[in-house]
């Protein structure tokens, strides 16, 4: 226990508050599948379902009644966080893993829920990325660039079989006006390298005049979702703003020092995991700092790696490589942060 | 009298170099992301701590208390120094794979430790035994996350031992599975770590399990009333 008394409580069950995240998320997975097809849907259930099967697994081993554990909610949040973060026409078997090693790993050999040291859908990303780098780089395009999306049989057998029933592949499918996979940032970081400047590239078809296309949406409805839970009280506001506020210092000054390698705010701020990021997965209450003020340095950390990794780094997007750092020194910020004990000057 | 049942026990599993006392953890993580790679530096490991524990009982008398960690050092050097050689002129190709940890193991405390803790105590016999017993129960540990790693991010299992066996060995490699995508992770030091945890994990589950299973049954007899009364 690092905060002092008086504990104030809310009233709220831990799988309450699960819950709420959950409903939380609603938008931008709604908004997600609008963008980018009804994979979304497909992977959703398929991690779910593998959630609760690894959680219920662990369970009966350790020789405790599943159903009590079922009912805190933090497998299905895990899951929907890791399925909304992975491309959405990935084969079945790549969710299958990385919820596996999510549930199984990550959370339960460390003791299971409140004992993680890392947020398990992270880890779980992150496992995946580094493994198959090719499938979780491979981003399908925004519904605006394409002529006809996949219909939900066709997503699904692309997801299961990999091919869709009259033989083609999903790049075959995706790709007809040879738009590449790749997302935004990744674009980004490939039009540097040929050295074009930043406003060359922004005048690719897959960026709008405010962030690229698609991914502003979906980061909006992720906003969205993720002001509604500083609204209900289900997380506090000093990680997501600390996070944002860093990251967009950053990316500022990176514009007044070099304008034509910088990537711009509103394609810092609408791309990628940044708003996902933000509100749900930073807040995970296990596996961030647990005073306020080291809240705020959590989150300016995340940001400042965030940006780091984005620049520089060998991934296009770092939100997950960033949350996953930054865990690692939860302790220490908790260990030389703490709020002024009640009664007791400093 | 020695009691060899109770080394190679000690070698093999009790006192295990690799899972129970974690030593030279760095080449065995390093090293063991094929099952090749593993055998080689196993076999290299093993060698060298045989030979210099051999060479140090044999030298126990003659070492004085207080130069005895040195001249351990050069003893073990020098046998490292020529394993090097020999690789280098017989498996020229497994050498350049294991880079920098065939040198290394003169810095590997199982052998400095072997020498000190049971090669400078006891005959000649018996450290020759200990000594390649903790080799054996050290590369069996290499040779397993060797073999599991392997199989997990390539998809194959004793690829390449031409390697180290000659030509007639490329028939040995086993496609496992084939797939454009393989589990990555598992060749790259991350996977070291967790394959290691789960190794680890199971020595201990079946201690567990032989513990619980070895101990004597609690007979409840009843009490005779008869006899007190």
């Amino acid at each position: 226990m690092i905060s002092s008394s008086p504990y104030m409580r809310v009233q709220r069950k831990t799988s309450e508050l699960m819950l709420i995240v959950c409903c939380a998320l609603v938008p931008g997975i709604i908004a997600q599948i609008w963008q980018f097809g009804y994979g979304v849907i497909i992977q959703l259930a398929l991690a779910i379902v593998c959630a609760y099967f690894c959680e219920a697994l662990i369970q009966i081993l350790r020789r405790r009644n599943p159903f009590i554990y079922l009912k805190d909610n933090s497998a299905l949040l895990t899951a929907m966080l890791l399925a909304v973060s992975i491309p959405p026409y990935s084969p079945w078997w790549l969710t299958i893993i990385g919820v596996s090693f999510s549930i199984i790993i990550v959370k339960q050999l460390y003791g299971g829920l409140g004992h993680n040291l890392f947020n398990p859908a992270m880890a779980g990303y992150v496992l995946l990325l580094i493994s198959f780098p090719v499938l979780m780089t491979s981003w399908s395009p925004a519904a605006e660039l394409l002529p006809n999306q996949l219909s939900i049989t066709q997503a699904f057998d692309i997801i299961i079989y990999g091919f869709t029933q009259d033989g083609f592949s999903l790049r075959q499918v995706l790709s007809i006006d040879g738009f590449t996979l790749a997302t935004p940032l990744d674009a980004f970081k490939t039009g540097l390298d040929q050295s074009l400047t930043s406003s060359e590239i922004i005048q690719q078809a897959m960026f709008d005049s405010w962030g690229p296309k698609g991914w502003n949406i979906v980061n909006l409805a992720f906003l969205l979702g993720g002001l509604g839970l500083i609204l209900s009280k289900a997380i506090r506001w000093h990680i997501p703003v600390s996070f944002l506020l860093s990251l967009s210092t950053l990316t500022l000054l990176s514009q007044i020092i070099a304008p034509d390698q910088s990537v711009s705010l509103s394609i810092q701020l609408l791309s990628g995991a940044t708003m996902l990021g933000a509100f749900f997965i930073l807040t995970d209450p296990v596996s961030a700092a647990t005073s306020n003020k080291g809240r705020l340095v959590y989150g300016a950390l995340i940001g400042l790696l965030v940006f780091v990794i984005r620049t520089w780094g060998g991934y296009p997007d770092g939100v997950a490589f960033a949350v996953l750092l930054a865990n690692i020194c939860v302790p220490m910020i908790d260990y030389y942060i703490r709020d002024r004990v009640y009664g007791y000057q400093k | 009298m020695t009691n060899f049942a109770a080394i190679a026990n000690n070698g093999l599993w009790k006192n295990n170099p690799g899972i129970v006392q974690l030593l030279g953890l760095c080449p065995l993580l390093a090293v063991t992301n094929s099952t090749v790679n593993a055998i080689g530096l196993g076999l290299a490991t093993m060698v060298v701590l045989l030979a210099s524990n051999i060479t140090v009982s044999m030298i126990r008398t003659k070492v004085t208390k207080e130069i005895r960690i040195p001249v351990f050092v050069m003893v073990i050097a020098a046998f490292v120094t020529c394993i090097e050689l020999l690789m280098n002129a017989y498996t020229y190709e497994l050498y350049l794979n294991l880079g920098i940890f065939i040198p290394l193991i003169v810095t590997n405390c199982i052998i400095i430790g072997r020498a000190e803790a049971f090669a400078a105590k006891n005959t000649v016999k018996a450290a020759a035994f200990d000594g390649l017993m903790m080799g054996l129960g050290f590369g069996l540990v290499l040779l397993i996350l060797g073999m599991v790693r392997e199989v997990l991010g390539a998809g194959t299992l004793f690829a390449s031992m031409d390697l180290l066996l000659g030509d007639w060995a490329k028939q040995l490699e086993i496609v496992v599975y084939q797939s454009d995508h393989k589990l990555l992770l598992a060749v790259l030091p991350p996977g070291a770590f967790l394959v290691m945890g789960f190794l680890i994990a199971a020595k201990n589950a079946i201690d567990k399990a032989l513990e619980s299973r070895s101990k004597p049954a609690v007979i409840l007899e009843p009490i005779n009333h008869n006899e007190q009364t």
